[in-house]
């Protein structure tokens, strides 16, 4: 039997349902696996026994052949999700021991549909980060390493630990979040596909609140199929998520294989930044001609506003994470350190609990809501963000299906090498995956190339407004001519 | 705009997070950083522009005013540092 880590989920499925092996089987495969990657620390707990007791059910309901749409597929859940019963962190400190009474809705929707829980997966602390270096548990490695170089190098963040385990085949899919980049940035660091979809389209229930105008979860996966089967079974409406749409969840895998000819793609200017690395300058013309090659339209297009997406967004998110992460207060939950008066205790509580990265965005949206500046930043960031979501909308009005942009500005780096002067160093990650949160718009992250280190790079595509099933249509055809790429294994 | 050392201290006590004398210098200059960096979107014509309230067009749903939940009590208190029958405990507040 070959390797059953090696396997994409919609490979496996086709296994399971033939018998040529049970869920249990897949589950031991990447339990070992996990077990053997520990040094990557991508998982912050792992849950074996109850890994196996799912995977036992589901084998039962899959004999009986009422396995669902993800029967015995073992996933990885990013800390951020509350897990019943599970130690949920958001690997912050100030969460402690927080043992869940409830589960999200997504990761219910995930065990509805069949799929087994390995464990929870490491990522930035509230998800603030973009190298995974701010979690209470340490960074997370990534599987792929310069070539010739044994330099560990960050996966990316905040969705690090996801797209760390999926790339180095610990699990077949795994959830994540997006509130900048979070999903997308890890997804291209790591040579695997990552999608936030519209926003509205998942429940945020039960997932640990950053910034809720921007936060947005979707799957990490090892190809665009299983990106597609994953989403399906995570998106949907919620009555408990006021801000949650109900409109039908497509069958986003129908979407695969589904012909571009006509697509009119966008190719914005603004996203060719001075300095940015001729690899991914050539990257991204490569993946507009693949797309061209498949029929599709290339299209010039300018999104004017797009310098200030992440001067606005490092208003908005800190804002509403400030306001957020006022319930972290030592009382109701997690940790708390004492003080000689409820004052005190809240702001001990606070100040051992909260890390640095943490800490400093919670003062910069309090001071941006204080009193005599709201107006000057925290108005002046909500109305720019009305102009870059229009931006947008105008060039989907000319008839644009979706824009092709590079995922990152440049590929995976050593832990510990930036942000540690100016932490704007580490924001510019973003740059070009932050106007899709701020616009509240779907988009894909596939990996399409290597760097002359021989480290991934991806491309992003950006969708309209609940058009996901073009962002799949489009992102196969980058796979196709991309190929897949698989980390060699040094762990 | 940049904030000074008075500035860092008072958006500390209003975060509710202590911060030592020692530490507010280097508060100060990476909070100002942050500063320095969002003060671009000064140069944005933004006169007659909405803010942006909802990211996607649709009505504020609103739920019945019925009672769809409770009697978890438990649940509620379970991970709490320290509660006493079903209330939580913090330091006196009233004297």
């Amino acid at each position: 039997m070959t390797d059953l880590t090696s396997l994409t989920l919609a490979e496996a499925r086709k296994g399971l349902a033939a018998k040529t092996f049970t869920s249990l089987e897949l589950t031991d495969a990447h339990l070992n696996a996990i077990e053997a990657a520990r040094v990557l620390n991508a998982f912050v707990m792992e849950t074996p026994d109850q890994a196996r007791a799912m995977a036992k059910a589901v084998d039962e309901k899959i004999a009986k052949g009422e396995g669902g749409p993800l029967a015995g597929i073992p996933l990885g859940i990013k800390d951020l999700f509350a897990t019943k019963g599970v130690r949920t962190t958001a690997c912050s400190k100030i969460l402690g021991n927080f043992v869940p009474t409830y589960e999200s809705t997504i990761t219910s929707q995930l065990w509805r549909d069949g799929a087994v829980m390995l464990g929870k997966l490491n990522n930035d602390e509230f998800a603030m980060g973009s190298a995974n270096e701010t979690s209470c548990f340490g960074p997370v490695g990534n599987p792929w390493r310069r070539e010739g170089s044994n330099t560990t190098l960050v996966p990316g963040g905040s969705s690090g630990g996801s797209a760390s385990a999926v790339s180095a085949l610990l699990c077949m899919g795994a959830t994540a979040t997006d509130t900048g980049g979070s999903i997308r940035q890890p997804a291209a660091f790591t040579a695997t596909v990552g999608i936030k979809p519209t926003y509205g389209r998942c429940s945020r229930w039960g997932i640990v609140a950053f910034a809720s105008s921007l936060d947005q979860a979707g799957p990490i996966a090892r190809s665009v199929r299983d990106s597609a089967m994953l989403l399906r079974s995570m998106a949907g409406h919620d009555p408990k998520d006021t801000t949650s749409v109900d409109t039908p969840v497509p069958d986003y895998e129908a979407a695969i294989g589904k012909s571009v000819k006509g697509m009119k793609i966008g190719i914005p200017k603004e996203y060719r930044l001075d300095g940015m690395p001729a690899e991914i300058e050539k990257l991204w013309s490569e993946g507009a001609a693949w797309l061209k090659a498949a029929g599709a339209e290339l299209v010039d297009i300018s999104l004017p506003h797009t310098k200030y997406a992440l001067p606005a967004y490092y208003i908005v998110a800190p804002a509403e994470a400030s306001s957020n992460l006022a319930r972290y207060d030592g009382v109701r939950y997690g940790l708390r350190e004492q003080g000689r008066n409820i004052n005190e205790l809240y702001e001990n509580t606070r100040a051992e609990g909260f890390g640095a990265e943490v800490r400093r965005r919670v003062m910069i949206g309090t001071y941006v809501l204080s009193a005599g500046y709201y107006d000057a930043y925290y108005l002046r960031a909500q109305k720019v963000r009305t102009l870059i979501k229009k931006d947008f909308e105008d060039c989907f009005a000319k008839g644009v299906n979706a824009i092709l942009t590079p995922a990152t500005p440049s590929a995976a780096f050593g832990i510990g090498e930036k942000g540690g002067a100016d932490p704007v160093e580490m924001y510019l990650n973003d740059i070009f995956t932050v106007t899709v949160n701020m616009a509240g718009l779907p988009g894909i992250a596939v990996p399409a190339g290597k760097d002359a280190q021989g480290l991934p790079l991806g491309l992003q595509l950006i969708g309209r407004p609940f058009d996901e099933e073009t962002l799949f249509s489009l992102g196969e055809v980058i796979e196709q001519a991309a190929g897949r790429f698989t980390p060699a294994k040094w762990w | 705009m940049s904030v000074d050392a008075a500035t860092v201290r008072r958006i500390a006590h209003l975060a509710r997070i202590a911060v030592s004398e020692g530490e507010v210098p280097h508060l100060q200059s990476e909070l100002n950083a942050m500063l320095a960096f969002v003060e671009q979107l000064s140069e944005v014509n933004v006169e007659g522009v909405e803010p942006m309230t909802s990211v996607t067009p649709m009505q504020m749903k609103k739920r019945l005013d019925v009672v769809n939940d409770g009697e978890i009590a438990d649940d509620i208190v379970a991970n709490a540092p320290a509660t006493e029958s079903h209330f939580f405990l913090v330091p006196k507040v009233v004297e």
